[in-house]
């Protein structure tokens, strides 16, 4: 598919104090493809998304966005640029409908008056773009809708703002079968439209179901990335696990890999 | 029968009919979310109970009276809406208004200030001390229940020291004790009427034609009718009834037209509803109500907020303290005091305000502080005392707390989902 990454980390490194979280970790995102980004507890994965979307600092390392080198220092900023994250636990607020959380703090105005035909239109535009077709009603509220309706509308919430990367942390982790179904393909539809999407998941199913391409990080380093085609479930399985798989991977482990500190790779420092 | 309608985008959703709508209101209230529906069917119940066991509760006079007893409380509750929302609760409201009240009096009685100079400083007195009680909550991270009982008994202190120990400051001009004592004559009070029902329906009309246009569902036009006709028939029978002469003697002096208080109460309701509903304030307000993190995240001040909804909360106390000085046509170390805080904190919570925070209206406070005034006023006419008329009170809003948190478990556990 497309040949220039969108966005593209390079040697990245994070530590907290003395624990050193992620060492040299690469990564690319491509237009068009969703890229599973998979690990154990602690490879680093949350601070990796955190480091993108501006909530931590990174130490080291290159951002470049769009062919531009990029410095992320604030949520606003990576706003700015077009990445959107969706957390885990969605930030959307109970006692408001549909469009209300989605324009939450980015409302449209006309005057001082909140600009409330638009901002449906534009919600319904993004629902629409996403094919989305199982709510009832735009101004419904948001306590009255399913585990799968609620992310379908965090994740509208994210491409509302022609943004161009998506990353979306363990969007399926709560669901059932049926609404995951309906998830992953949200998330197939998000990347067919042009976007990049990065895809945080624990469940394997979901990552072959749906990726064109895997990056593996393990205790801290960026295992693999690899096409997901070209490997198979049991070897994404050892590179989460053990960090290499065969010929692809991590060098086999020697001390100096380490720094010759082995107490810089424990794991757990994911905060 | 539902028929489907295609909105914005292409996204199929179901098309409202008159039944429909109902049908959704009804689920919705099945579902946990009463609103202001308790209330209104206690209101009915309790005036005719009140006025089968004493017709007098129905005469003109005394349902002008039910707007001057009720008007502090009326304001206060619509301020501590604002705090409610939040999740928060200003326990002091009751003494700021009394020392917003006494700051009125002394500018008019003993420094001869007049009306439209004393009242503004009382206005700000009240936004002062809404900035201090948010400032510590918000910054200084001081639970709200602490910050506003410290204050309650600061307050009480501070007008006890503004009134000398205990003395009782009258007041003498005339335009400010008509505030909440004078009527409207009743060609005035007629306009007002016109006026209201007529902005309502331009409003309720305008809003369905901005939306018909854009290709966006709409209400039904039954609905929106009803709501247009209730209203109407809602004010001009009550203005039909306040244009009434109910003065027991009239040639001595002619009582009849609207309260004035009353359009000072509509103003209110109408701004703050309209701060609420349609601009991004009140959006903001209703995001930090219902989830923090998630308005943190969306770029919300939240701090600025939470001090924000304590200086509305003490502004809209200082004119409560306004009107019950000029009802009263002076100030005690009681004015504020006694049951006024817990009728208003009932009067916003019997309403259908939440206290989790998230869920209210200002519309609650006016028909929480009516079933108040209601109670109030007809135990009064029935002869019962005053620790009688506290205890069913005080049995009142703890039926209306526990329909709250009931409504609110039974809306977690359906989930409505």
């Amino acid at each position: 598919m497309a040949a220039t990454p969108l966005l593209e980390l390079n040697g990245i490194n994070k530590a907290f104090g003395p624990v050193q979280v992620l060492h040299d970790v690469s990564l690319s995102v491509y237009p068009g493809e969703v890229t599973a980004l998979v690990g154990d507890n602690g490879a680093g994965k949350s601070t990796m998304v955190k480091c993108i979307s501006g909530i931590y600092q990174i130490d080291s390392g290159t951002v470049t966005f769009e062919g531009n080198q990029v410095a992320i220092h604030a949520p606003s900023d990576a706003s700015a640029l077009g990445i959107e994250v969706v957390y885990q636990d969605l930030a959307l607020c109970d006692n408001l409908d549909v469009v209300q959380n989605m324009f939450l703090g980015r409302e449209k105005k006309r005057g001082i008056v909140l600009d409330e035909p638009t901002m449906e239109q534009m919600a319904g535009d993004a629902l629409a773009s996403l094919s989305v077709r199982t709510l009832k009603s735009l101004r419904q509220l948001v306590a009255s809708l399913s585990g799968g309706q609620r992310q379908t509308v965090a994740i509208a919430k994210a491409v509302l703002w022609n943004s161009k990367v998506v990353i979306l942390d363990e969007p399926t982790a709560a669901l059932g079968v049926a609404q995951t179904a309906q998830v992953l393909e949200l998330v197939r539809r998000l990347a067919d439209n042009g976007l990049g999407v990065v895809l945080i998941s624990h469940n394997m199913n979901d990552v072959f179901a749906v990726s064109d391409r895997i990056a593996a990080l393990y205790l801290g380093r960026m295992a693999a990335q690899v096409k997901t085609t070209d490997v198979t479930h049991s070897q994404v399985v050892e590179l989460i696990t053990g960090g290499r798989s065969g010929n692809i991977g991590l060098p086999p482990e020697k001390p100096a890999d380490f720094g010759g500190d082995v107490v810089d790779i424990t794991p757990g420092g994911d905060k | 029968m539902t028929t489907t309608t295609t909105t914005a985008g292409g996204v199929k959703v179901v098309k409202p009919t008159v039944s429909s709508y109902i049908n959704d209101y009804w689920g919705r209230v099945r579902g946990g979310d009463l609103g202001s529906l308790p209330a209104i069917l206690g209101l009915i119940v309790l005036s005719l109970i009140f006025a089968i066991a004493r017709d007098t509760f129905v005469s003109g006079l005394n349902f002008a009276n039910l707007f001057n007893q009720s008007a502090q409380v009326v304001f206060i509750a619509m301020g501590l809406v604002f705090v409610l929302l939040l999740g928060e609760i200003d326990l002091s409201a009751g003494f700021a208004s009394g020392v917003c009240g006494a700051v009125v009096a002394i500018l008019l009685t003993n420094h001869g200030w007049d009306w439209y100079t004393a009242i503004p400083a009382a206005l700000v007195t009240g936004l002062v001390i809404g900035f201090v009680l948010g400032f510590l909550v918000a910054k200084i991270g001081i639970p709200s229940f602490v910050v506003t009982l410290a204050a309650f008994l600061g307050f009480q202190g501070l007008l006890l020291v503004l009134l000398g120990g205990g003395t009782n400051i009258s007041t003498r001009n005339e335009f400010f004790n008509s505030l909440n004592n004078d009527n409207l004559s009743v060609t005035w009070s007629w306009i007002l009427a016109v006026v209201a029902v007529a902005g309502y329906t331009f409003a309720q009309f305008n809003q369905m034609r901005t939306r018909a246009k854009r290709g966006l569902v709409t209400d039904p036009l039954g609905i929106v009718l009803m709501r247009v006709g209730g209203l109407a028939v809602l004010i001009f029978v009550a203005t039909a009834i306040l244009s009434q002469e109910r003065a027991i003697n009239p040639a001595i002096n002619s009582l009849k037209g609207v309260p004035i208080v009353v359009p000072i109460i509509g103003f209110f309701l109408v701004l703050w509803t309209f701060v609420l509903g349609r601009t991004s304030y009140g959006r903001h307000v209703y995001a930090v109500g219902g989830n923090t993190e998630a308005a943190r995240r969306a770029g919300i001040p939240v701090d600025r907020i939470r001090i924000s909804v304590f200086v509305i909360g003490s502004f809209m106390a200082s004119i409560g303290g306004i009107m019950a000085v000029s009802r009263a046509s002076s100030v005690d170390p009681n004015t504020g005091g006694s049951n006024i805080l817990l009728y208003s904190v009932g009067a916003a919570v019997i309403g259908g305000t939440s206290l989790f925070g998230g869920k209210g209206k200002i519309i609650n406070a006016v028909i929480g502080g009516a079933v108040i005034a209601v109670i109030d006023n007809g135990m009064g006419l029935l002869g019962f005392s005053s620790g009688q008329k506290f205890i069913f009170t005080g049995v009142i809003l703890l039926i209306a707390a526990s329909v709250d948190a009931l409504a609110r478990r039974r809306a977690a556990t359906t989930g409505n989902r």
